[in-house]
Parts: C-alpha cells; structure tokens; sequence
C-alpha cells in the first residue's frame, strides 16, 4: 500500500487525482487548458485510438471463426446425422475399415451424466460456502477460505486428477469408476460456482435481511427463505456457468475415465466415455477420414453442449435478474 | 457481472455510490437452527479448505521420496529422466512460463482494447451479441484449440515464423532452432494460449471498466477530452488493477493448460542443447505430467518425479493467483 | 444473426436435455445387463450358433460370451484389438468388450490394480521392476503374457522424388542419433545406388510421451549397433537430435508435412498416412515391411517365458532371409486363473478368439502381421489353460 493522496472521493481511486497531477506526457497537452494549436494532434491520437480498438476486435475475430469454420466444416455433418445422437460406437472397428460413422450417444450422455454428478456435488459445497462468506464471514477463518478459493480456482486441472488418482487408486485400490473423474471436475468447479454465488448474494439488498431480521425471523430462515430465493436464478446461472466450464475439460479424464465405445449410464460401474475422451480416442486416426468426421463432430457436439448450458444460464440470468 | 470466469470484482468494490461492500451482519442469533445452518456453512468452507490443503500435502508426500533419490538438481537440471532418476525443472519452466508470458503479452493490450470497445466504441446493437461471440471462445474446449493448432494452424503459421525468424534472427530470443520445424513451438503455443486466455481477461476487463464512476466520465468528457483522453485518463487508470488481477487470473490458467500444449508443442530430445529461442520446442509442467506419467504410474518413484513437477506447477499458479489477490485487497484498501 | 445463432444453441442444449432424461430413465436395465453376465450365459451359446453362417465374412467364428469385458494398453495394438472387437461383437451380440489406448504401462498398472480384465502391452512383464510378482499377487495365480499382435514398426520418411530409400540398421542408428545429418550423405548414397538424393537436411521425429513403440524402436537400435546407439531401451525416447509428436497420429502428421523428414511409427498408423516407408537391409537383401517379412522375424524369436508363459525374446540381428527385422510383439496379459469364473470364461472367450486362424488372418488389413503357426499354437495352448 503506497502512500497515496487521500482519494478526492468515496469510490473513486487515488488514481483518478494522480491522472490530473502533471503527469501527462501527451504532447495532446494536459486535459485542463484547451490548446487549439495542438487540437489537430489530439483528433488524430483520436481517431488513431478508434481504428486500433476497433481493429483488435475484428483481429480477434480471426481466430474465431477460423476455429467455428474448421469444425463446423468438418463437424457439422455427422452432427446433424439422426444416428449421431442415437446410437453409440458398438460394433466400430479399425478406422480404416470401418465406414459406418456410427454415433457418439455414449460419449454425449456420458458428458451430461459426469457434468451433472459433478455439479450435484460441487453445487451444494459452493453455495454454502459463498453464504458462509457473504453471510458470516467476518472472521479470520473466512478470509483464509476465501484465499482458498482463490487457489482452488487456480489448481491445473492435472493436477487435480493426479490427487485424485493417487487417492482414489493409490491410496485405496479402488477400482476407477466415471464418479472419480467427477470429482477432479468438483474440485475445478467450486471455485467458479462460489465465486458467482458469492456476487449474486452481494446484489441481494441489505434491506430486505433487515426487514425479515425486525420480523424476528431467524438468519438462517432468512438466508433460506428470502435472501437464497430472491437470487435463486442467479446461483442456477452460476451453477450452469461452471458446468460448461468442466465439460470440456480434457486432461483430468485422461488419466481418471477409460473411453469406451458402449453407452453405460451408471456413473458407478464400468467405464463411461466422455466427448472429450472420444475425440482423444478417434485422434489417433485423425488422417483416415471416418475418424477426422468423428473428431470433429464430437468436438462440434461439445462445444454446442457447452454453448447450449452457457445460454440456458444466461438466458435464466437475463429473464429473472435481480435489480439493485 | 462476470460469466465465463466466475471470478468478479464487484464483491470487492464499493458500490456505485459509495456504499461499502458487503460483510457478515453478525445477526445470526443463538438458535439451534442458526447454529445448525450456520455450522453448515462453515463446514462447507471448510471443506473447500481441506481440499486444497490435501492436495499440497499429497504433492509434497508424494514428492518427497523421488526429490530424495533424484541424482540431478533439482532447481538447475535442464535434464528429465524417470529411469535413472535425474530430473531438473529448468527446462520445464522455462517452457512453461515462456508459453504463458507470450500469451499474456498478446492477449493483453487485445483484451484491453475489445473491453474498450464493447464498453465504450461498439454500437448499441453490437456491443450484446459482440461480447457473446468473445465469450464463445471460451466455450471451446482445450482439446479442440489443441487439434485445431497442431493440425490446421501450425502449418500455416511455420511461414509466419520463418518470416520473424529471417527478420530478427540476431535476437536469441527469435533465434533458428536446429530441429525444430513445422511451427509448432513455443512462440505459436503462446499464440493459441492467448487465444484461449482472451474472453477470460476480456470480460473481467470490461466488467471493471463498467464500473468507472459515470461522474469521472463526464468529468472527463466535460473539460473537453476526447472519447480516448476520457478512456485514458478516467477508465483505464480506474480499471488498473482490475486488469492487472484479470491478467493474473488468465497467466493462472495459460500455466497450467494441459492437452493443448501436449498436442501441439513439438517436444526436445534430451540432452538437447539449451537454447532462449522462443522457435525451439519443449514441454511445460502439465504437458509433461500428461504425456509421461500414464505409463509410471505403477511406479512410485518414478511417478513422484510427476508429482514433484506437478507441486512446482501448483506454486507457480499458488504465487500467480496470490499476486492478483494481494492486488485486488490493496485496490478495495485505497478505495474505501 | 444472433436470433438464429440463439435458436441454434438453444435447440442443441433442449436436445441435450432430452437425451439426459432418457438416459437417466432407462439407466436400471443398462445397470442390470451388464452385471449380469452370469446369468444369461445360456444365451451366449445359442448366439454361437447363429455366428456359423455371418463367421467367414466377419473373420472366423467363436464362442461367445455375454456381457462385459474391460480392458487397456498399447495403443499399438489399438486398431487390432477394435477391428477384433467390432468382428466378435458382430457375432456374439451380447457381448461388450471395450479397450482403452492409454499406453503399456498404464496397461499394466490397470491391470495389477484390477481395473482391467486383461491388459494389452507391448512388453511381457518386466521382472525388473516386479511386475510379474505383483499381478501374481492381484490374480492369485501366475499371470501370462500372450504374444498376440505382430506390430511392425516403419521408417517413415519424406523425401521428393524419392520413392524406395534402403537403410541397414547402422545407417538407421546413425541418423536417429544425429550422426548423418544430410540426406545426401556418402553412406546413404552408398545404400542406395542409383537413387538420386537430395541435399536436404534431416528432420528427426520421435514420439513425445513414454511409449512401447519408443522402447521397441530403441531396443532394435541398441542391439544391432551398440556404437552408434549405446542407450538401453527406453519407452522415453532418448535420441539426442529431432523433435518430439504427441501419439502415433502426431508422428505420421509431422513426417508427411514435412519434407525432409524421418520418423518411426507402427506400420498401421504409416499406412493410414500413406507415407513411404525405408526397405531395412540387415545384411541379406533389402526388405520391405510386409506382412510375410514381420511374420519370419517374429518366427525367428525365441519363447523365453516359462510354463504358459510365452513372452519373446526378438533377434534384431536376424540375417534370416526376408525378415523386416524392426517388429514389436504386442502381448495380452491375462491371470492364469481368475478368481470369478465368469470373468475367466468371458476373458478366454475373446482371447480364443483373438488367437483363431479366423481372426489373425485379418491382421494384415490393419497393419498387423498375424502370428507365427509354431508361436499362434503355444498361445492357443496357454488361452486353453485359463480358467
């Protein structure tokens, strides 16, 4: 914390007074006095400004839709095929002899089901740790959670799995089933679902706790019963949010999920293939054409699964926001 | 409101008049339900606590016995052997932060700029459906940018490098690389790193600078600057450090990308002469562990080898994410 | 734009929606079936008989079992195991068997640590490490190594112009350890008479992660010419030159789009690229990777496993006439005796299968060589014994 002048106001920076301080090297010269002479210069900073902004935006767009070409091109096809959501790879042989696309059922349910299992664990620990921070935490222990968090969010997802790995098999010697993928996804989703929680519990207005605490309702009744409903959409967009975030996530199911080609919906038994593993598993054939259509359709289904569930989220977020 | 991240500034930010933000009132009462609940809840932070306590612990136990039989340096090593055990991670970070400076570097004056223009250029109809197509990128997962770089990119982008590389070759940093052909190394992996890390940076970015006081703005406006002397003197200065603890977030996440960097990043022969060039290819922590340690995992030693890369790797992002915390705390101190 | 990209996605997540609601309605009866392998073993025979007329299309016939079988490895026998796979399940209806190419050593550690059924790998147990005593200890009984799919491996390059590149085994360890490094080099030249060679520089590809492909390749270089490849085996590829590809996949794509270019790739993965592959003289004539050629070298090698072991000991320096010397024998690794006896009967069952006359003479389809009479007939014996 530097030394800084006392700000000119509540909420506004120090920053804002240093802006003003002589500082400003501009040959545009300083924002107090007008100099006409050196108005031309400024318009032109002006205008060059406009063109560079306006130019990063259409740069980034580059790689967007060279990326939704690329799969949509080479993707979109065996999507748009009835088979594709309907059955799975049973029957699929070498690549090179097999000129049946077949479908990616398996790897679609078994996504959804992993990305559910894993919200219905993460979820329910997220919100409740976003009320301890927003409703209780004033103590130490709070801030610590709170860091802790912050570090959880920033744990790679390999990380993640090799934990789990190392307790689930190493430690244990169970057998690996689809649940334990789920949870490395947990441990990369409650930090994105705690933090959104937390923000929508923020915008819940202080007056409306205050009104229901002069009612002599308890806390916890009223962080259930008013403060948690009057922000329920907004939890849901945060939980659904960090759901598309961990279905495209890779690396932990490569050491934790074995693919397999049969649709298997018991996230406790067996092995459950997942989009992510399925395009892994097709990769290595990616030069034989049925495998390169299988690569891409399964990466254009993710994406437009995890398009899908981030809509959904904003589109509960917009409809039913909460007004501050 | 952030969406894509789950990170936010607003629990950290005054409101738009001032007010503080918000801390536990203290009204919970001493009722059984209250204690319940409230017990609840604490176990619950506590959980989360545990967790990331675990995960350390586990790192350093597992770390420990492969650190203890490890015949090379570990911190000056450039070399990674499992069988004999002789593994350094200079080599390792070198890549691992090299790829993700890159990304920082590019992605950050980018996310700048289309913060800027969706906050205060875009027109009206623009701005909504431009901010969803930034944030589509993030819808991507990382293996598609992974086969989408390896195979379609990278072969395209070999004739840019060798552009660079015929301009600036007398920089070491942008130095030839005997060996390393067809693109894919650790420049280009920060390129499509950048990529990935844009809507992160970008919507955290354009939320902070949503947030620049509208009287400052006028003010601005009003003393007769131009719509960039506004930005820069009024909205850049105030979403600082909001963009600082953004980038931060994003280098978080560039350091520990795993499947991308492992489909795309031609890897060294070992022993390979140690080079600066930013054309020489490698393999970060995540990369590494990704690719070798399937097939030790039956081995404890070797596997802690992994292990003790993966705690390093756990640091780095542990130190990345604390700086932008230790920067957001020092933003709200001077702000209250 | 927007309105129709909106309705597009929200489409796709409504479907996506749907389909998890049928899933999780139907998810008990998926349940059952797959844990009830026992009880509906009368069916598999009655679908052993209807396999009789399908059986000569789909590559021989076989017993059948029903239910689920779990399994993981070498990604080298990767397109073997799922052509064998999709063939049995062609015939045998209810029967599951899934492969998972994670790589030999996660194979195996699957194995041991019972996640799997059987393991594929492109190694026997390794007494060095005590793999063997441990999966004795998780079968409860001796677990055999079954040499099942002959994998050859390629030299893959790409030169313009250049369509049939001979190398020996000196001149193959030369370059792979970065001591020729121009295609026009005098050895090569040499080699190759008559063939007009660029002057190009190498470029060296390895495959980046630990693989049992690496441990063959090294293995072949080290023991045919010490001098210019002292290393011993090592799944981590050890060369002091090139650069390294993710994956069989990576290795192939990085060849073919690069001229100048040398790598080492399973013969499979070397056909679906179309990539011209070196003819290896080993001291008695130029040969090229066929299926007869990997077939007399692996005929060449001798049993070293003990009782119903049959693991292999390859002779690299084989001078037998038309033999391709570079060939990796890809093993199962199953218990000799399962503690649930419907696990060995459904384990034997496929590994029947995939030792029969029907299924190895389709190995070539898939850039496999199928296994030798003498060596097939000491599998057969060995799967016989599985109970």
């Amino acid at each position: 914390m530097t030394a800084e002048a006392a700000p000119p106001g509540p909420g506004i920076p120090a920053k804002y007074s240093d802006a003003h301080s002589g500082d400003d090297t501009s040959p545009g010269g300083g924002l107090g006095g007008i100099d006409h002479g050196k108005s031309r210069a400024r318009a032109l900073k002006n205008s060059i400004a406009t063109v560079l902004i306006w130019g990063a935006f259409f740069i980034a767009l580059i790689p967007l839709v060279w990326i939704l070409w690329t799969v949509l091109s080479k993707g979109l096809q065996p999507v748009l095929h009835v088979n594709w959501w309907e059955k799975d790879q049973s029957g699929a042989g070498a690549p090179a002899f097999d000129h049946n696309l077949r479908g990616a059922r398996h790897a679609i349910v078994g996504t959804l089901l992993m990305g559910l299992a894993t919200a219905v664990i993460a979820v329910p620990i997220a919100v409740l740790t976003a009320i301890y921070l927003v409703e209780y935490g004033s103590s130490p222990f709070a801030r610590i959670v709170s860091f802790m968090v912050d570090i959880m969010s920033g744990i790679p997802s390999i990380v993640a799995a090799l934990f789990v790995y190392a307790v689930w098999v190493t430690t244990f010697h169970w057998t690996l089933l689809p649940i334990a993928s789920s949870l490395a996804l947990t441990m990369l989703m409650i930090p994105v679902v705690t933090r959104s929680t937390e923000e929508m519990l923020k915008l819940v207005p202080n007056e409306l706790r205050e009104a229901s605490y002069a009612l002599g309702v308890p806390k916890w009744k009223t962080i259930l019963r008013i403060v948690l409903p009057s922000c329920l959409s907004g939890v849901i967009t945060g939980g659904l949010l960090g759901l598309a975030r961990v279905m495209g996530e890779t690396a932990p199911l490569l050491l934790l999920a074995s693919y397999t080609q049969y649709l298997n919906q018991n996230l406790f038994h067996g092995s459950m293939a997942a989009l992510p593993t399925m395009i892994n598993d097709q990769a290595l054939n990616i030069n034989v054409h049925i495998a390169e259509q299988r690569v891409w359709g399964a990466a254009c289904t993710l994406i437009l699964l995890v398009l899908g569930i981030n809509l959904l989220g904003r589109l509960i977020g917009h409809f039913t926001k909460v007004k501050r | 409101m952030s969406s894509v991240t789950g990170a936010s500034f607003t629990d950290e930010t005054p409101g738009p008049e001032g007010e503080p933000p918000l801390r536990g009132d203290r009204a919970s009462t001493g009722r059984l339900g209250d204690r319940l609940f409230g017990g609840m809840t604490r176990l619950a932070g506590g959980v989360v606590l545990a967790i990331v306590v675990l995960v350390g612990v586990f790192l350093v136990v597992r770390a420990i016995p492969a650190l203890r039989a490890n015949h090379a340096d570990f911190f000056t090593s450039t070399e990674w052997s499992t069988s004999p055990l002789k593994f350094g991670i200079v080599q390792l970070l070198w890549t691992t932060v090299a790829t993700s400076v890159i990304a920082l570097v590019i992605a950050v004056p980018f996310s700048i700029a289309i913060a800027l223009f969706l906050g205060f250029y875009a027109p009206r109809w623009l701005a909504q459906p431009a901010a969803a197509i930034i944030d589509l990128l993030a819808a991507v997962p990382s293996i598609v940018y992974g086969l989408w770089g390896a195979y379609i990119v990278a072969p395209q982008f070999a004739h840019v490098q060798s552009w660079i590389q015929d301009a600036f070759g007398w920089i070491p940093l942008f130095g030839r690389v005997p060996g390393i052909s067809g693109g894919t190394t650790i420049f280009f992996v920060g390129v499509v790193l950048a990529i990935m890390i844009l809507p992160i940076i970008t919507a955290l970015s354009r939320e902070v600078f949503a947030q620049t006081p509208m009287t400052q703005r006028e003010g601005a406006i009003a003393l007769g600057a131009t719509k960039w002397e506004m930005l820069r003197t009024t909205v850049l200065p105030f979403g600082r450090p909001g963009v600082i603890s953004a980038s931060m977030l994003g280098l978080g996440r560039a350091l520990g990308e795993t499947i991308a960097v492992m489909l795309i990043l031609s890897t060294l022969p070992q022993g390979a002469n140690w080079s600066w060039s930013l054309f020489n290819g490698g393999s970060t922590f995540a990369s590494n562990i990704a690719a070798n340690a399937p097939e030790s995992i039956s081995d404890t030693r070797q596997m802690g080898a992994y292990i003790a890369a993966g705690l390093v790797l756990f640091i780095l992002t542990f130190v990345v994410n604390a700086i932008a915390r230790i920067i957001i705390e020092r933003r709200k101190a001077f702000s209250e | 734009m927007k309105n129709s990209r909106i309705a597009a996605a929200s489409i796709a997540a409504a479907a996506a929606f749907g389909l998890a609601a049928c899933g999780s309605a139907s998810n008990d009866s998926s349940g059952n079936s797959a844990s009830s392998n026992s009880s509906s073993s009368s069916a598999a025979g009655a679908s052993a008989g209807s396999s009789a007329s399908s059986g000569s299309s789909a590559g021989g016939s076989a017993t059948c079992f029903s239910g689920s079988l779990k399994s993981s490895g070498s990604t080298a026998q990767q397109n073997a195991i799922n052509q064998a796979i999709a063939a049995y399940t062609q015939q045998c209806k209810g029967a599951k068997t899934s492969y998972t190419g994670s790589g030999s050593g996660q194979g195996i550690t699957d194995f041991i640590g019972k996640q799997t059924d059987w393991a594929g790998s492109d190694s026997a147990l390794d007494p060095a490490k005590g793999e063997p005593d441990k999966a004795k200890a998780s079968c409860g009984s001796q677990a055999i190594d079954l040499p099942m799919v002959v994998g050859p491996i390629a030299v893959i390059y790409n030169l313009k112009g250049v369509g049939k590149l001979i190398l020996t085994p000196q001149l193959t360890a030369k370059i792979f350890s970065g001591k020729i490094t121009e295609w026009n080099n005098a050895e090569i030249a040499k080699a190759n008479p008559g063939v007009k060679l660029p002057s190009q520089k190498i470029s060296v590809f390895f495959r980046s992660e630990a693989s049992g492909t690496s441990d063959n390749f090294s293995n072949f270089l080290n023991q045919t010419d010490k001098t210019d490849w002292p290393d011993q085996h090592s799944k981590q590829w050890t060369g002091k030159v090139g650069q390294g590809k993710k994956g069989s996949a990576g290795v192939g794509q990085a060849v073919s789009s690069t001229p100048g270019a040398i790598g080492y790739d399973e013969w499979s993965y070397a056909i679906t690229n179309k990539l011209n592959m070196a003819e290896m003289d080993s001291g008695s004539g130029p040969v090229a990777l066929t299926a007869e050629s990997a077939g007399q070298a692996i005929a060449a090698a001798k049993v070293v496993g003990t009782g119903k072991d049959v693991s292999l000991a390859i002779n690299y320096n084989t001078k037998a006439k038309g033999a391709y010397p570079i060939v990796l024998a890809t093993y199962e690794i199953a218990c000799l005796k399962y503690s649930n006896p419907t696990t060995a009967k459904n384990v034997k069952a496929f590994l029947t299968y995939l030792a029969s006359d029907g299924f190895q003479g389709t190995l070539t389809q898939v850039g496999s060589a199928p296994l030798p009479k003498s060596i097939q007939q000491k599998v057969q014996e060995s799967i016989a014994a599985i109970s």
